[in-house]
């Protein structure tokens, strides 16, 4: 029935001089987003609105999937554009809107109308009560409710003339591609999709690291981490996937380090890698799934001791949150079902029984000596083998 | 060099099972059910297979029941008999080291009032026959036994079992899961006192998606989809033509070559089992001779998990399974293993290699080099 949606966004509506930069990004990737949906869309944009609409058949529901995909968007009402815009004619409009929507005529409404366009011949609240009046000699039993309504009729007059009386929420954030990127290090867990999720929440390119520990963790693990980065490709557009064979790196920090120790120094060169990666891709920050406490590894002393080797900002967006935070978040975004399933990743293959959780920085330095004749050479060769693939939305 | 030694998850199909699958899927495709001649044509599919397999076994055409593998057939077995022999009793027997396609519908049953008794099994996976004699009572429906154990191969002796049950309690019914005994195993039905046989397709080089309940005429069992009556109302639904003919050619095929395929088969266990005989630290679980089943060997390799040998193999084209590849997705570890005392720390460090007729000495001779150097190598890394 509807033929057209009005998007809201608002954070990005405030940013002054900006603000066309976001609202060409929004518009952008609403395309691109639409662009996975059977039929043929119209993005538009008009004072602090985007407006899109069908030009053929389209699905409906499959249509508002994708744009509760994209972040920035706050609101998404299905709408009717019309170009009519003398008062009466709009009125009997609205009055057959109103007839074929509900099959009811027992609710509580008010009407609230925006007129941007100041040349219209009557102003905001003019038509708010003429509208209504004229609503209610149609509809003898209706009510009218400013404070509670039931159904909020919206009427805005600008160049388009639009009404609308539903409303979808969307994510909120701001659209993917402004706010530079930003190189996410992805395990298959449940946490590390979620932190990229979020970071791209905040208009965040993203990019990832997978390291990858054959023949101690399967090629099942691998296509279960390609899955979760499409999972999040959903929201944050493709993403360029470095997966690092890791395993040479790792038996060397095993075999000449103590093993309490391991993880603690395995995830220094894991941000190394990482880092090099982030050159490459010119990310500005690296993003992972840490929260204080969880485990060993996340103890604010091992997270001090890891932090050390970086020279990018590492962004941490569930440091705050309780694991069922997490998985709460994760069930939302849809990665929780694929994330649970039972493949080993690197980190946990070889964790020691009672892993170090209070390493001190000096004492780690020093052991780390012991690989000085070899880490360099394995560490380059990790990041010369390292397979790059774009992981996109699947159609 | 590549070697599929995964043969008890599922084999490659043969040619001419292929060949006779196409034909049925684009010369003859009509249902069997119809009354015209596509009908017909399609119907010999059926017949023939129904035959070959039927004569496979010394038993009548009429006692073969096409299903769609392994799994079904032990499920119509089972939920079947115990559905139409309710008034008879509700006691059931069967094994600690069965199959989930076993082990599954025992626990749907005990759920539903049932009693199942599950028999021990000694260090080398042979059930208890003592323990047998005194459970079967007047109150036993049924006794459902594996043939071949499909994690360590023991072979189960189905002969002494069916004399106790006859002796007994001689109502009793006696079914055997003969999916990773048959073809490599010559059963004669009749003179075993088997009432119902579970077979699969893709154990035999046939393909997936087959296979075959032998139900001894007389006995009835209860359907598991109901329908258009197909399969004498035991199993509705449209028959999977293509499958059957596939099934039928790879049963033709390997009940005529079952000697020469069994000698085969004992001779490259023996090859391997002597060949990684110098590895330091591993055990062959279950017995290794003439009186284990001839295609399967499981190794423990104690210090190495399971799934890193196996991914480690895998990089050297060698296919294996850890535990049961049916179970190996699942971290919980096998029961068969634990009921035979494997020790803990090799339950863990089990894998299965299970070979095929399109093996060869050069596969299994590689299989045992690349097993001996990796073993040693992964041993260095191991959890602390």
């Amino acid at each position: 029935m509807y033929k057209a949606f009005l998007i809201k966004y608002g954070e990005i509506g405030i940013k002054g001089k900006n603000r066309r930069l976001f609202e060409d990004a929004l518009i952008k990737n609403i395309k691109i987003a639409l662009d996975r949906v059977e039929g043929e869309f119209e993005v538009t944009r008009e004072q602090g609105r985007v407006y899109v609409e069908a030009k053929s058949e389209f699905d409906y529901d499959r249509t508002v999937e994708a744009l509760r995909k994209v972040f920035g968007i706050v609101e998404i009402c299905p709408a009717c554009l019309t170009e009519t815009r003398d008062f009466e004619d709009l009125a009997k409009e609205i009055i057959e809107f109103i007839d074929r929507t509900y099959e009811k005529k027992d609710f509580t409404f008010k009407v609230f109308a925006k007129r941007a366009d100041k040349k219209y011949p009557m102003n905001s609240m003019e038509i708010n009560v003429e509208l209504g009046s004229r609503i209610l000699d149609a509809f003898p039993d209706l009510k009218v409710d400013v404070h509670k309504p039931e159904i909020e009729l919206n009427v805005e007059i600008r160049e388009v003339v639009s009404y609308y009386s539903e409303s979808i929420k969307g994510l909120g954030g701001m659209p993917v591609g402004t706010n530079g990127s930003a190189m996410l290090l992805l395990s298959g867990g449940i946490d590390s999709p979620v932190a990229g999720y979020m970071v791209a929440k905040r208009g965040v390119k993203i990019d990832a690291v997978y390291f990858h520990a054959p023949p101690y963790t399967s090629e099942r693990a691998k296509k279960k981490v390609i899955d979760l980065c499409r999972i999040v490709s959903e929201y944050a557009g493709p993403i360029r996937l470095h997966i690092v064979n890791f395993t040479d790196t790792q038996l060397e920090i095993y075999e000449k380090c103590p093993h309490d120790q391991l993880t603690i120094i395995m995830r220094r060169y894991m941000m190394k890698i990482a880092e090099a990666f982030a050159d490459k891709d010119g990310s500005l920050g690296l993003v992972t799934g840490e929260s204080i406490g969880q485990v060993a590894s996340q103890t604010m002393h091992s997270m001090f001791v890891t932090n050390e080797v970086c020279k990018y900002p590492v962004y941490r967006p569930l440091i705050g949150f309780d694991k069922q935070e997490i998985i709460e978040k994760s069930l939302e975004i849809g990665t929780y079902e694929t994330s649970i399933l039972p493949f080993e990743d690197c980190c946990t293959i070889f964790v020691a029984k009672h892993p170090e959780t209070k390493p001190r920085l000096n004492i780690i330095k020093k052991n780390e000596e012991n690989l000085n004749d070899t880490i360099d050479a394995l560490v380059q060769t990790a990041i010369d083998t390292t397979e790059t693939i774009v992981v996109e939305p699947e159609d | 060099m590549e070697a599929y030694l995964d043969n008890s998850a599922t084999t490659r199909c043969l040619d001419a099972a292929v060949e006779k699958m196409t034909e049925a899927l684009t010369v003859n495709f009509g249902n069997p059910s119809s009354l015209h001649m596509k009908g017909v044509d399609a119907e010999e599919y059926l017949k023939e297979a129904r035959h070959n397999i039927a004569k496979s076994l010394g038993v009548s055409d009429k006692e073969i029941y096409f299903t769609s593998g392994g799994s079904e057939s032990n499920n119509t077995a089972i939920i079947g008999t115990a559905e139409v022999r309710k008034r008879y009793g509700n006691k059931i027997i069967t094994t600690s080291v069965e199959h989930a396609s076993v082990k599954n519908p025992m626990r749907y049953l005990t759920e539903h009032g049932y009693e199942v008794v599950y028999l021990n099994v000694d260090e080398n996976g042979i059930i208890d026959l003592e323990q047998l004699r005194n459970e079967v009572d007047e109150n036993t429906i049924l006794v459902s036994i594996m043939h071949v154990n499909n994690e360590i191969g023991a072979i189960e002796p189905i002969e002494e079992v069916s004399k106790i049950i006859k002796e007994k309690n001689p109502e009793c019914l006696f079914h055997v899961d003969a999916i990773q005994s048959y073809g490599k195993i010559k059963i004669r039905p009749k003179e075993l006192g088997i009432d119902f046989l579970s077979v699969s397709g893709h154990k035999i080089n046939g393909p997936k998606g087959s296979g075959f309940l032998f139900v001894k005429d007389g006995d009835r069992l209860a359907p598991r989809i109901y329908g258009g009556g197909q399969e004498k109302g035991l199993r509705s639904g449209t028959e999977n033509v293509p499958a059957i003919a596939g099934l039928g050619v790879a049963a033709k095929y390997a009940d005529e070559h079952l000697e020469e395929h069994r000698e085969k088969f004992y001779s490259l266990k023996e090859r391997f089992i002597n060949a990684i005989s110098g590895i330091e630290d591993i055990h062959i679980n279950g017995k290794t001779g003439r009186d284990s089943a001839p295609q399967i060997i499981s190794v423990s390799v104690y210090g190495v998990r399971a799934e890193v040998l196996l991914h480690a193999l895998e990089d050297k084209g060698i296919y294996v399974s850890s535990g049961s590849a049916c179970s190996s997705n699942h971290p919980s570890q096998s029961s068969t293993l634990q009921s035979i005392h494997v020790k803990r720390e090799a339950l863990d460090s089990t894998v299965r290699f299970s070979l095929g007729i399109f093996n060869t000495e050069e596969q299994i001779d590689y299989a045992a080099k690349t097993l001996s150097e990796l073993v040693p190598q992964l041993r260095r890394f191991t959890r602390k």
